[in-house]
C-alpha cells in the first residue's frame, strides 16, 4: 500500500510516498523499518507507543492503536504535527 | 565524564598521587572544539596556537544535539546524541571526524514492559562517555529520563547497562518527570576510573551520585556531605541534585562536583564530600552547572556560577558572567572575567558546556545559552569570543587532533 511520509522523515525515505506492506500498522512500520532502518524508532517508542505529535491516518481516519488492521488498498498517512520553537 | 582530551594514568588506586610537574604537550597537534546545540552541531578547528578557528557546520541542522564527543582511543570517531522536537532520540556516528554520519542501528531504549504495565521511553540521550582505554569501541550513555546504557560496538547498538534502569530502589531515587530539571531528569557524569574499568561513577539530577567497584553489579550511593534544598531530608537519595561531577586525570581519587546546593570535593577512599564552595564570594554564591578540572593539577578546578536565588533565574549573577578558579583544592577562589562582558550579559553556561584542553597553559572553552563560544588560552586569565549567534549551546568538548 502507499504510505505518505512527513518531511522530518525524508532523510530516511528520500521520497514523500513509499510502498510498504503489512496486515497491521505495526507490521507496516516493521516493513518501513526494514526498508529504511531507524525510521520506526523515530516515530514509535520502545513501549510501542506513538511518539507525541506523531499522527497516523488510515483512509483519512486518525488511528491511535498500532495493532490497527490494514488492507492492501488502504491509504496510510504519517503526519508530523509540528509545534514549538 | 566525557572529556575527550585527558590522558589515562596507570597509577594504582589508593596511592597518594600528587600533581605532576606540567609537561609541555606536542604543539603540532590542534584542538577541535565540538559544539552541541539546540539546533545542530558545529566543529571549530583551531590552528596550532589556538588563535584562529574555522567553523565546520552545521551538522544535523534543526536536530537537538545534547552531546558530541570524540573517541580519544582512535582520535577520529565521533558520537552525537540527537533528537528533534518530535522525532524520537537517536545516536549518530562518524568514523571520519564528521565528514559522514551513520545512525545507530539500535539507539538507547528502555526494556519493553509486559502488556498492561507502564514502561519508560527514552526522551533523549544526554551524556556520552567513552569507556576505558582497554575497552576499545565501548561507550556509556546516560539518558533522560534517567537510564544507563552501554555499547560495545562503537555506538552502533546499545543495551541497558546494569540493573539500575529497572531497579525499584533506583526508580524511587530517580523520581518522575515532575522532580527533574525543566527539560527532563538526567543521568550524567558517567566516569570511568582510568586505573580500573570496573570502577564507575555516575550522577543523576536528581538522584545522587553512585559508585560501583564491580562493573555495575552492585552500586553504592555516594552522597554523604552533600546538602539538599532546605526543608528536604538529606538522608533521602532522591533529593540530591548533583549537576556535574568530574574526576581529576592526575589524581583519579579526587573528584569535584558542582551541585544544585554548592561546590564539593571528595578525596577517596573518603566517602564524604566537603563543600568547598563556601569560600566563594557571598554575592556570587556557589550555585552553577559546569565543573572543569585541570588535566595535570588536581588542586586546580574551574566553575561558572549562575544565579540560583529565589526563582532560579539561571543567568550570570547580576548580569556579569565570570568563571572562578581554585588553585588549592577549593580553599580559595579567584574571579576570571577579563574579556567577558562587564554588565548586562544575562547568559549562563550549561553543565556540559564548559571544558578544558590538555595544552600548557590549559585552554578553557565555554558555550553560552545565548549561542556564544568563548575560549581562554591562559587558563581563564583572559577570554576571547570564538563565535557568536549560534543556537543555544548545550555541550562543548575540546579534542586534540592531528
Amino acid at each position: 500500500m502507499k504510505v505518505l511520509i512527513p518531511t522530518p522523515l525524508l532523510s530516511y525515505t528520500k521520497e514523500r510516498e513509499v510502498e510498504a506492506t503489512g496486515a497491521t500498522l505495526m507490521e507496516l512500520l516493521a516493513d518501513l523499518d526494514r526498508q529504511y532502518p531507524g525510521l520506526r524508532f523515530r516515530v514509535i517508542d520502545e513501549q510501542d507507543t506513538m511518539r507525541p505529535h506523531m499522527r497516523f491516518f488510515v483512509n483519512n481516519a486518525q488511528v491511535f492503536d498500532i495493532t490497527h488492521p490494514l488492507h492492501p488498498t488502504d491509504s496510510v498517512i504519517l503526519v508530523q504535527a509540528l509545534s514549538g520553537g | 565524564m566525557a572529556r575527550t582530551t585527558r590522558k589515562s594514568t596507570s597509577r594504582q588506586r589508593g596511592s597518594n598521587v600528587r600533581s605532576k610537574p606540567a609537561t609541555r604537550p606536542r604543539t603540532s597537534r590542534r584542538v577541535a572544539v565540538l559544539v552541541a546545540t539546540r539546533k545542530g552541531a558545529w566543529l571549530f578547528h583551531g590552528d596550532t596556537q589556538r588563535k584562529t578557528w574555522r567553523a565546520d557546520g552545521p551538522h544535523f541542522l534543526g536536530q537537538i544535539i545534547n552531546h558530541l564527543v570524540l573517541d580519544p582511543r582512535d582520535g577520529r570517531t565521533l558520537l552525537a546524541a540527537a533528537k528533534t522536537g518530535h522525532l524520537g532520540p537517536t545516536v549518530f556516528r562518524s568514523t571520519d571526524f564528521g565528514r559522514s554520519w551513520k545512525e545507530a542501528a539500535k539507539p538507547p531504549a528502555f526494556a519493553k514492559v509486559p502488556e498492561g504495565e507502564k514502561g519508560r521511553a527514552v526522551d533523549h540521550s544526554f551524556w556520552l562517555t567513552p569507556c576505558h582505554a582497554n575497552e576499545p569501541r565501548a561507550w556509556y550513555a546516560g539518558t533522560s529520563p534517567q537510564g544507563l546504557f552501554r555499547s560495545d560496538d562503537g555506538g552502533d547498538t546499545w543495551e541497558p547497562f546494569s540493573i539500575i534502569n529497572d531497579d525499584p530502589q533506583f526508580r524511587v531515587w530517580m523520581g518522575s518527570v515532575q522532580d527533574g530539571t525543566p527539560d527532563g531528569p538526567k543521568l550524567h557524569s558517567i566516569i570511568v576510573d582510568p586505573r580500573d574499568p570496573a570502577h564507575l561513577y555516575f550522577a543523576m539530577s536528581g538522584g545522587g551520585v553512585h559508585e560501583t567497584l564491580d562493573r555495575g553489579r552492585t552500586w553504592t550511593p555516594l552522597v554523604k556531605g552533600m546538602e539538599v534544598v532546605e526543608g528536604f531530608d538529606a538522608a533521602n537519595i532522591a533529593f540530591h541534585d548533583p549537576h556535574c561531577v568530574q574526576m581529576c586525570p592526575s589524581n583519579p581519587d579526587r573528584l569535584y562536583q558542582q551541585n544544585h546546593c554548592g561546590i564539593y570535593r571528595i578525596d577517596r577512599p573518603s566517602k564524604e564530600w566537603t563543600r568547598i564552595g563556601k569560600q566563594m564570594p557571598k554575592n556570587v554564591g556557589d550555585i552553577g552547572f559546569p565543573m572543569v578540572v585541570h588535566p595535570r593539577d588536581a588542586d586546580t578546578a574551574w566553575v561558572f556560577p549562575m544565579d540560583g536565588q529565589t526563582v532560579w533565574p539561571r543567568t550570570s549573577p547580576d548580569g556579569k558572567p565570570a568563571a572562578y578558579v581554585t588553585r588549592n583544592g577549593g580553599k580559595t577562589w579567584q574571579r576570571l572575567d577579563a574579556g567577558l562582558p562587564k554588565s548586562q550579559a544575562w547568559w549562563t553556561v550549561k553543565r556540559q558546556a564548559m571544558t578544558a584542553d590538555a595544552r600548557n597553559p590549559v585552554g578553557l572553552y565555554l558555550g553560552t545559552t545565548s549561542g556564544e563560544l568563548w575560549m581562554s588560552r591562559d587558563e581563564g586569565r583572559r577570554w576571547t569570543c570564538i563565535a557568536r549567534n549560534l543556537p543555544e549551546i548545550y555541550a562543548v568538548e575540546a579534542a586534540e587532533i592531528g
